[in-house]
């Protein structure tokens, strides 16, 4: 009667301390430049080296250009962290993807992109969407920089174990809805700490109809409810997508894996300390229009009232307005966009990729938006020129960047400047996490493509 | 060896806002230092500063009644990204303890492991600490962790609270997980090997 959770937890727990700490073992560590330098640091000082430098993968991303990548990085405290990193990994034995390599990319793409996200694994990296590698049925979330030393000095992190929760979403989707639709439209229900303490499974039969990208989306933004991350069983769709990749096991290997991943799902008696489902048919496009990613609506709906919220809540709601200068009872639909970025280890994948241009197709990029369109990894980049979306996209008046996570966290120049609008495919849209002062509209690939061909918020099923 | 925790009686910063998440704590932008040091005079940046760096006189920590070592905030606090530079900055800034009626689990453990301590409390009790502060600017909580428990100081408004018995004891002993890691090594190598 265990949860698939617990069956992976369990199996990696090397020992639990009084209290209910568990000493968990990790398979495999991902790092990037921003938070392993002080890691490093601090195994230094101790005098002790990395354990297993062999499970642990490298990728600088947050900081890097999405031009000129074959270009030294111009800015002098980006190009010292991710040379920091560079040496980290070379002093320690660590596999590195580096800044304009062929698998070089987010890490949070390029690790199931590889083939070294793998069901069953427990998977740590020093960055909350970490979840996204949930999707292929293992355990995977975001440390800190303590944590990421933890995990670099013994393979091992620290911490208590989550409770669980399953999220069905059930029956059909609607047409145009999309992954990020459904998990936008899931934290506006249960709101950005509705799963704190958690780790979600995500069930149903709307979720198996989909496919391994989609299904990181989802997983992906489980943090933003404030889940420990979130997971979803493999199945037959899981092993398509793995199969053949890089290092994932091949020949008498694989078939041996699948055997295995195949027995990673919940029993069917298995208990969840919660469980909510969701009707698949409820959900519309959705965009936010506040500075949480709770604060969601279907992109034809209008900003709801603070009537009936408490006087501190209310007095958040209002700040959230008055960033956003919107009013509550206003439409979304027709709102001015100035910026429309696709990217992030949310929708940087080539199927985000490919809808935005199948969409855009035919159509022209509208006068009034500046697009930054970012794909997740080299390869995805190669895909896409390869497959002729770059050509699509050019030819609608779009230019498509160089790998990284550019104005999804704007530590590199991909800034929104103060007071603009910009609807993005990415995660948050907290106060000043585009740049200082901009104004983040959440949403996925169709209704990006919507407001940059349009100018102004569209639902995309009108011109489908 | 990092500072011992055993009890603290302090004036509050009270920051009466929900779900502040670690973009508002410390922006991206400063994330890119390669040491632990010098993010506290950038805690709270874009609240606390205009873009010409002059602070926002508004902002409660440019006030010159609030000062202390107890940051107060609303529920939710530390929401959003992982980056452990938040707690690095509430600490640089001469905070030891931070008290809200919810904490989002990545901030929490991130600033256990920096020896800031988390403190939850009822939503009852985080509203009388915000109407007392607001009242009275000297008002001060008595923090005592070995009992688990918090108190409006001269006041019968107190609370126990929750903390994992093994954090307990790192952060009254000063201890951090990565010594005890180290020091199961065999044990962590024969549970590989099973």
């Amino acid at each position: 009667m265990n949860t698939l959770f617990d069956k992976i937890w369990d199996s990696h727990t090397v020992r639990t301390l009084d209290g209910g700490s568990c000493v968990l073992y990790i398979d495999r560590q991902y790092i990037h430049e921003v938070t392993s330098p002080q890691a490093f640091a601090g195994l230094r000082k101790r005098g002790i080296g990395v354990f297993r430098p062999a499970q642990v993968t490298a990728s600088p991303d947050h900081n890097i250009p999405t031009k000129n990548q074959h270009l030294p990085i111009a800015e002098p405290q980006s190009a010292q962290q991710v040379a920091t990193l560079e040496k980290n990994c070379a002093e320690n034995g660590i596999n590195i993807f580096p800044i304009g390599s062929e698998r070089n990319g987010i890490i949070h793409v390029i690790g199931p992109q590889t083939g070294l996200t793998q069901p069953g694994m427990t998977i740590v990296c020093g960055d909350s969407h970490t979840s996204t590698h949930g999707a292929l049925g293992c355990i995977a979330f975001g440390i800190g920089t303590s944590e990421v030393e933890m995990a670099l000095a013994s393979q091992c992190i620290l911490q208590s174990k989550p409770k669980s929760m399953r999220i069905n979403v059930e029956g059909e989707l609607k047409s145009g809805v999309c992954s990020k639709d459904i998990i936008l439209y899931i934290i506006s229900k249960l709101g950005t700490g509705g799963g704190t303490g958690y780790f979600v499974e995500f069930a149903g039969s709307a979720i198996r109809s989909l496919s391994m990208e989609a299904r990181m989306t989802i997983c992906n933004m489980s943090i933003e409810m404030g889940a420990r991350g979130g997971m979803i069983a493999p199945d037959q769709i899981t092993f398509d997508y793995l199969r053949g990749r890089e290092f994932a096991p091949h020949g008498e290997e694989w078939e041996k894996a699948v055997e295995s991943w195949g027995k990673l799902r919940s029993d069917d008696d298995a208990v969840f300390d919660k469980e909510i489902t969701f009707d698949a048919a409820d959900i519309e496009p959705m965009i936010t229009y506040g500075t949480n990613p709770g604060m969601g609506i279907a992109v034809n709906g209008k900003i709801p009232s603070s009537e009936g919220m408490d006087a501190a809540s209310k007095a958040s709601y209002a700040k959230a307005l008055g960033y956003m200068n919107f009013s509550e009872g206003d439409k979304m639909i027709g709102k001015p966009v100035d910026y429309v970025f696709v990217g992030s280890c949310t929708n940087g994948r080539i199927e985000d990729l490919r809808a935005f241009a199948n969409f855009v197709k035919g159509h022209k990029k509208a006068e009034n938006i500046t697009a930054w369109i970012v794909p997740g990894s080299k390869e995805v980049e190669r895909m896409a020129i390869e497959e002729g979306l770059r050509d699509i996209l050019q030819e609608a008046g779009f230019e498509l960047r160089q790998p990284g996570c550019s104005a999804c966290l704007a530590m590199n120049e991909d800034k929104i400047p103060a007071g603009k609008y910009c609807v993005a495919t990415s995660n948050r849209n907290f106060e000043g996490r585009q740049g200082p002062q901009a104004r983040t509209l959440l949403a996925g690939p169709l209704v990006a493509a919507a407001a940059a061909v349009t100018g102004v918020i569209t639902d995309p099923r009108t011109m489908m | 060896m990092r500072q011992k925790f055993t009890t603290l009686r302090s004036t509050v910063v009270p920051l009466p806002i929900e779900n502040i998440d670690t973009d508002q704590i410390i922006p991206a932008r400063f994330l890119k230092a390669t040491t632990r040091d010098g993010f506290g005079e950038n805690l709270f940046r874009d609240w606390r500063y205009n873009e010409d760096g002059s602070p926002k006189e508004e902002f409660v920590m440019n006030s010159p009644l609030y000062k202390g070592e107890i940051l107060v905030a609303g529920k939710n606090f530390g929401c959003g990204s992982s980056r452990e530079h938040a707690a690095w900055a509430i600490e640089g800034a001469g905070f030891r303890a931070v008290v809200s009626s919810f904490f989002a689990d990545i901030f929490r453990n991130n600033a256990l492991n920096n020896g800031l301590l988390p403190v939850v409390v009822s939503e009852k009790m985080l509203a009388d600490i915000f109407e007392a502060a607001k009242k009275n600017a000297d008002m001060q909580l008595n923090i005592d962790l070995p009992a688990q428990t918090i108190e409006i100081a001269g006041t019968d408004i107190k609370e126990s609270f929750d903390i994992a018995p093994y954090k307990k004891q790192c952060l009254m002993n000063g201890y951090d997980d990565i010594d005890f890691l180290v020091s199961i090594r065999s044990e962590i190598e024969s549970f590989e090997n099973k």
